[in-house]
């Protein structure tokens, strides 16, 4: 399946960004006609190393090979013209244009009279028909297509022009799985020619299915190589964050013991099939007043998702949601805190700080929302309330006046904590309120939430680190791949674990799962490369 | 109110953007001195006791931009832009005009109130129109207050019947021409205009949640505040200050001009915004910024006049002060000059923020 000489080396790659260091002589390397995964938790350097590959980045230090050549690119176009080509998550197509014009963007076949657009759209149609998809009209414009088919133009652009290295970046996140097998059919096909594809994906099965070997980064570092086939699922989880499998078994906690549904208590809230297309599967869960529930699953897995709806940012497409035994529609936000739920958001900087606002400003701003804006609290009510969560939440500077953007983002954090517990919720969402802060501040808020419980607010404590979760929660919930898999009373023989060991696990059956029920589902579009 | 009050207000005044609109007005103010030495003088009428000058007619010739000015300012303060306000001037003052040409009395005070209030009431209703376009259509602010720019001056001609009217009420023309105390009344009226609106706006939370939506409009919606509501509100309020702004213009000739009245008020409004120190893409307002925007446009027109600029020239030179105007308070430009003098910039940096956005992709 593989060459013995590499298309791709990149040696002793570091990059740094101002306080961080994104890249720390990394390795990389990658044969034509193999499907190599990129792997790693959020921020390990993934894209980093993409853009240091395709000259979006140039490397601090550190040679890009390929073929054997030492070559630098210094732009995305240098990149392509040395066949190295990269699709991105989101599609970076233009809906409006056609689908040939889409395709032949920036290539277009040029005449004596400018641009031959029969000729151009001769040669869309051409690189559309290694993917399988000739029976596309390309003058229909592009966003009459499918999401997955979108993606599947973007893939073609890179067969106008030879395509050595294919790199695909998450392109299966906002496809289903009948159009996962449809792109995992084409690369394939791409794989047989003898191209060299990187596909990076949150989806362990997915990388399971179609790649042959990975490679796996942490905070900037290599991990190691491996032969997809020679590496057990836990085990390239626990590389992926980094605790080593007998640190992970010796955590533990010790709570209460007793499930929380055989008491007979009511629950606070109690959500029926509650869903919504594309982001996560009809879900039941059970929140009881006072007890901290954790939610574990690799990112991508739908924890995001399912809080979203919990809040009402999000509307479901699908179950109930009852608070106190009554049922709730909760539509908005608005109506989130109304009924008493506060979800702090994991995208601080996009969805959480009003960055040009002050603290004070940011931390009475849902409690003014609630009261609407004919009733400001008075100044002085302001004060008390600013100066509580300051001083509770040891926030610093403890300047009220400063802007929160002059904050570092564990203070901006405690900041928001203390906007949601100013509105006193019954439940309070958190949604990586951990993450990316130092450890201080993660002690004190992991220190709020555990206070914050024995009062008897009910808490969703969402993670990626899963000590955390493990050291935290009452109750772990476990999702992966948009659905929940697990719903475990937690006690001192719970371990990070076993909780690693349920979604690999669950993966294997799902993979085989999925694999039986694709085989049911006929080639819909084309015929791509034998699958 | 909101401003942080630090140890020293005097420096914490000169870091506004708007002092370089000040310093603008009085650079203009001591051209104009250079020119004529009497320039600022100020006499008192020897027959109706009213104050007279350059100044008074300055501050007079500032209201319908000020008007415009403080709706606008709220509009941009939420990310979007009113480009209809010039139109629904004319739109006002056209209702107004008419109304009272055919009105039996037009002097009596009940047919001014009539008039006054139907000028208001239509105005407003076009900027609710805007406002709903924006907030629950959401079409771009840009392209609808377009369509109701075309179609406000659309509206205006039928209303008058494509016609200037002119009309001829007491109490009306009292407003926007009379004095009270040898000062004139209709800038006493638009100040108290303005101060009622920043009191609204400050005193409430009003403003504080539209900064936040003009801020980000996602993390508000997240923090419970309903952006929709806050959107139609600033587009009223931009649409019955532009009709204010529409009766003082007329009055002061009691007669509508359909296709002059308000004609490029827009520009100027948006322009004193800016001065003001008011981000186009939303975000912190101040009301006081945009009445030194207004006062800045008023004062330079006069110039203009003054200095007897011919008047194919006037537009350039106008550009080039508020160019200076916005370069000057432009933290952006300043930095820049500033690496500029020190070093040169290392070339192919990354911005810390922007790295962090692309990582967050992965």
């Amino acid at each position: 399946m593989t060459s013995a000489q590499p298309i791709v080396q990149m040696q002793g790659i570091s990059i740094e960004f101002p306080g961080v260091k994104a890249l720390d002589d990394v390795g990389f390397r990658l044969f034509p006609g193999e499907v190599h995964a990129l792997m790693g938790e959020n921020g390990a350097g993934k894209s980093t190393l993409i853009k240091a590959l395709t000259g979006v980045y140039r490397p601090d230090a550190g040679t890009v090979l390929i073929d054997g050549e030492p070559r630098s690119f210094h732009t995305t176009a240098d990149a392509q013209a040395a066949g190295v080509y990269t699709v991105y998550q989101e599609v970076n197509l233009c809906p409006n244009l056609s689908i040939g014009e889409n395709v032949m963007l920036g290539q277009e076949v040029r005449g004596r009279f400018g641009v031959n657009w029969r000729a151009t759209h001769r040669a869309a149609t051409e690189a559309l028909r290694r993917l399988g998809l000739e029976r596309l009209d390309t003058r229909k414009p592009l966003s009459t297509l499918s999401i997955a088919l979108q993606q599947l133009v973007a893939i073609s652009r890179a067969m106008v022009s030879e395509v050595k290295v294919l790199i695909l970046d998450e392109p299966t996140s906002s496809l289903d799985a009948s159009e996962v097998e449809m792109l995992f059919r084409v690369i394939r096909g791409l794989r047989e020619d003898g191209v060299a594809i990187l596909f990076v994906s949150h989806f362990l099965d997915q990388v399971y299915e179609i790649s042959d070997r990975l490679t796996v980064l942490r905070n900037g570092q290599y991990v190691g190589e491996h032969l997809v086939s020679e590496l057990a699922r836990a085990e390239l989880i626990s590389q992926m964050i980094g605790k080593d499998l007998e640190a992970l078994t010796s955590l533990g906690g010790d709570r209460r013991t007793a499930p929380r549904d055989e008491t007979g208590e009511e629950p606070l809230l109690r959500a029926r099939e509650l869903g919504r297309k594309g982001a996560i599967q009809p879900t039941d869960l059970d929140i009881y007043a006072g007890e901290v529930v954790g939610v574990a699953g690799l990112l991508g897995a739908g924890r995001t998702e399912l809080a979203r709806l919990l809040y009402g940012a999000d509307r479901p497409d699908s179950g109930t949601v009852e608070l106190h035994g009554t049922a709730a529609d909760i539509k908005s936000p608005v109506a989130g805190l109304a009924n008493g739920i506060a979800y702090s958001t994991e995208n601080r900087r996009d969805e959480g700080i009003l960055a040009d606002l002050t603290v004070r400003e940011n931390l009475v701003l849902s409690l003014q929302a609630r009261r609407g804006w004919a009733k400001p609290i008075p100044r002085r009510q302001q004060d008390e309330i600013v100066e509580h969560y300051i001083s509770t939440l040891n926030v610093r500077p403890p300047d009220p006046n400063a802007l929160i953007k002059n904050l570092s983002g564990g203070n901006q954090q405690k900041v928001l904590l203390g906007r949601w517990l100013a509105t006193q919720p019954e439940l309070l969402i958190l949604d990586e309120p951990t993450r990316g802060i130092d450890v201080g501040a993660k002690a004190e808020i992991q220190q709020a939430v555990v206070d914050l419980a024995e009062t008897g607010v009910a808490v969703v404590f969402i993670s990626s680190e899963l000590e955390e979760v493990v050291r935290l929660s009452e109750r772990i919930v476990v999702l992966k791949d948009r659905q929940k898999i697990g719903d475990l009373l937690n006690g001192p023989e719970v371990t990070a674990q076993q909780v690693v060991d349920i979604i690999a696990q669950h993966g294997v059956e799902a993979a085989e799962a999925m694999e039986s029920e694709l085989e049911e589902l006929t080639p819909t579009t084309g015929e791509g490369g034998p699958a | 109110m909101t401003e942080p009050k630090t140890t020293s207000r005097g420096r914490d005044l000169l870091h506004r953007p708007y002092v370089w609109g000040i310093a603008a007005i009085v650079l203009l103010l001591l051209l104009n001195t250079l020119k004529d030495p009497g320039y600022l003088a100020i006499s008192v009428h020897p027959e109706s006791g009213n104050l007279v000058g350059n100044v008074i007619d300055i501050l007079r010739a500032s209201v319908p931009i000020l008007m415009v000015a403080v709706g606008m300012a709220l509009v941009i303060a939420t990310g979007g832009i009113d480009l209809s306000v010039g139109s629904i001037m004319a739109v006002g003052g056209a209702t107004a005009m008419q109304f009272l040409s055919a009105s039996d009395d037009p002097s009596s005070a009940g047919a001014s109130a009539a008039a006054i209030g139907l000028a208001l009431l239509i105005s407003t209703a076009l900027g609710a129109v805007n406002g709903i376009l924006v907030a629950f259509v959401r079409l771009q602010p840009f392209i609808c207050t377009l369509i109701m720019m075309l179609a406000g001056r659309g509206i205006a001609k039928v209303i008058t019947d494509g016609r200037n009217t002119a009309a001829e009420s007491d109490p009306l023309r009292w407003i926007v021409n009379g004095y009270v105390f040898g000062f004139p009344f209709v800038f006493v009226l638009a100040i108290g205009i303005v101060i009622a609106v920043g009191l609204i706006v400050r005193r409430s939370a009003l403003g504080l949640m539209i900064e936040a939506i003009g801020i980000n409009l996602e993390a508000s919606r997240m923090a419970g505040i309903r952006p929709r509501g806050l959107l139609l509100t600033v587009y009223i309020f931009s649409g019955a200050l532009a009709g204010i702004a529409g009766l003082f213009a007329v009055g002061t000739v009691m007669t509508v001009d359909v296709t002059q009245t308000g004609y490029l008020m827009e520009l100027d409004a948006i322009l004193a915004v800016v001065i003001g120190g008011t981000a186009l893409y939303g975000g912190k307002f101040s009301l006081g910024g945009a009445v030194v925007g207004a006062l800045l446009i008023a004062t330079l027109d006069k110039t203009v006049l003054f200095l007897g600029i011919p008047s194919s020239a006037s537009p350039a030179f106008k550009a080039v002060v508020i160019i200076v105007v916005c370069l000057l308070q432009s933290g952006h430009v300043r930095r820049r000059l500033r690496r500029r003098r020190s070093h040169e910039a290392p070339p192919g940096a990354v911005p810390a923020d922007e790295t962090q956005k692309q990582e967050a992709v992965v």
